[in-house]
Parts: C-alpha cells; sequence; structure tokens
C-alpha cells in the first residue's frame, strides 16, 4: 500500500490519531507531549504514529492534511489541530464535547492507547 | 532568524490585526510564540485561523529557519 493511502486509511478509520514526534513511551518533541497530554486529559482512545522513522512520513502527512508542522490531531477523519489548539480545546473542555459528539459517550472506555507504524513504500 | 521579519510578514497579512506579537522563545531565533488577534478569524474554526497564519509565514516555515512555532489567535469581539 502506498504512503499516502497508509496515512489516509489511518485518519480514516482510528477514532483519533496523533501524529507525533516518538511514540507515548518515548516522546522525542515537547509539542508531541503537549498535544497527547491534552489527549490523555480528555481521555481519549489515543492511536499514534510516529512519524520520524523516514522524512518522507511528514511530507506525506501534511501534502494530505494542508497542515506544516507536528504534533497531528485528527478526530474520525478531521483535522483538530496542532498542540496549541488541542491543549486549548482541553482547557476549555471542547476536546470532550468533540470526541463525545464523534465517538459516543463511552468513548472513555475504550481509552488504551496504541502505536501503528508506517512502512516506508 | 529574528522576530522583526516575522512580524513584519504577519502585519502584512493582517493589516487590521487588533493584536500581534511574536516573541523568540528561546533567544535562539527559531522557536517562536505568535499572537494575533484579528476580525478575520471571527467565526472560523481554530484549524482554520491557524491555516492563516501558516500561510503568512510558509516561506520561514519551508526553509526551516522557524523550528518550532506556537499559535495563539484570537477574535476581536
Amino acid at each position: 500500500m502506498s504512503l499516502r493511502d497508509q496515512i489516509s486509511g489511518i485518519i480514516e478509520t482510528e477514532p483519533v490519531t496523533l501524529f507525533m514526534k516518538g511514540t507515548p513511551s518515548f516522546v522525542a518533541c515537547g509539542n508531541s507531549q503537549r498535544a497527547l497530554t491534552a489527549l490523555r486529559s480528555a481521555g481519549a482512545p489515543v492511536t499514534a504514529v510516529d512519524i520520524l522513522p523516514d522524512p518522507r512520513f511528514r511530507q506525506e502527512l501534511s501534502s494530505i492534511s494542508g497542515w506544516p508542522t507536528i504534533p497531528q490531531v485528527f478526530v474520525k477523519g478531521e483535522l483538530v489541530g496542532g498542540a496549541d489548539i488541542v491543549e486549548e480545546l482541553a482547557a476549555n473542555g471542547e476536546l470532550e464535547r468533540k470526541l463525545t459528539d464523534a465517538l459516543g459517550d463511552g468513548y472513555r472506555d475504550e481509552r488504551a492507547e496504541r502505536v501503528v507504524a508506517l512502512e516506508a513504500a | 532568524m529574528a522576530s522583526e521579519p516575522l512580524q513584519a510578514l504577519l502585519e502584512q497579512a493582517f493589516p487590521d490585526a487588533t493584536e500581534l506579537s511574536v516573541l523568540d522563545r528561546t533567544g535562539g531565533g527559531d522557536h517562536f510564540q505568535v499572537t494575533v488577534a484579528s476580525p478575520r478569524f471571527e467565526g472560523l474554526s481554530l484549524v482554520d485561523q491557524h491555516r492563516l497564519v501558516y500561510d503568512a509565514l510558509a516561506a520561514p516555515l519551508a526553509d526551516g529557519s522557524i523550528h518550532e512555532l506556537r499559535i495563539k489567535t484570537k477574535g476581536t469581539t
């Protein structure tokens, strides 16, 4: 599968996707940590994708999303934003509302974090 | 890079801004905090507000002179 199809597929099928530098257990960037912390505070079921292993991962992601920086957070296929936005939405309660709207009231029940790896074509 | 060129790009993109600042967070010239309040943001989602700021700073983002950018946008009402 092409890199573009892999990334698009993850964005469309995962409830909450965090494209980040590193992984939740080994975060390699302060802004990725800020986004992860904000998502955790809202109880989001995070699927994390590390963009560091290959520079093409980030290029392809930004080409799809039109968003130039990392991290990037998607909920059900929709770009929610980067670290600043996710932090702001978590602080004012809108993130939880957005997650409830998109995933239903029970979204916290499935809060296990997981990591999905991209494969360079 | 210094904050001033970024400030100039933003002033160009948001001539009607009621608040506009660029802060060099680390003093190293590559980690910036940008704050913009503009009537252009009214009715836009945060994603679309930030996209306007990214558009204004597309050149320094693309050539790597901005390593990290924090953005705070606000409407004016």
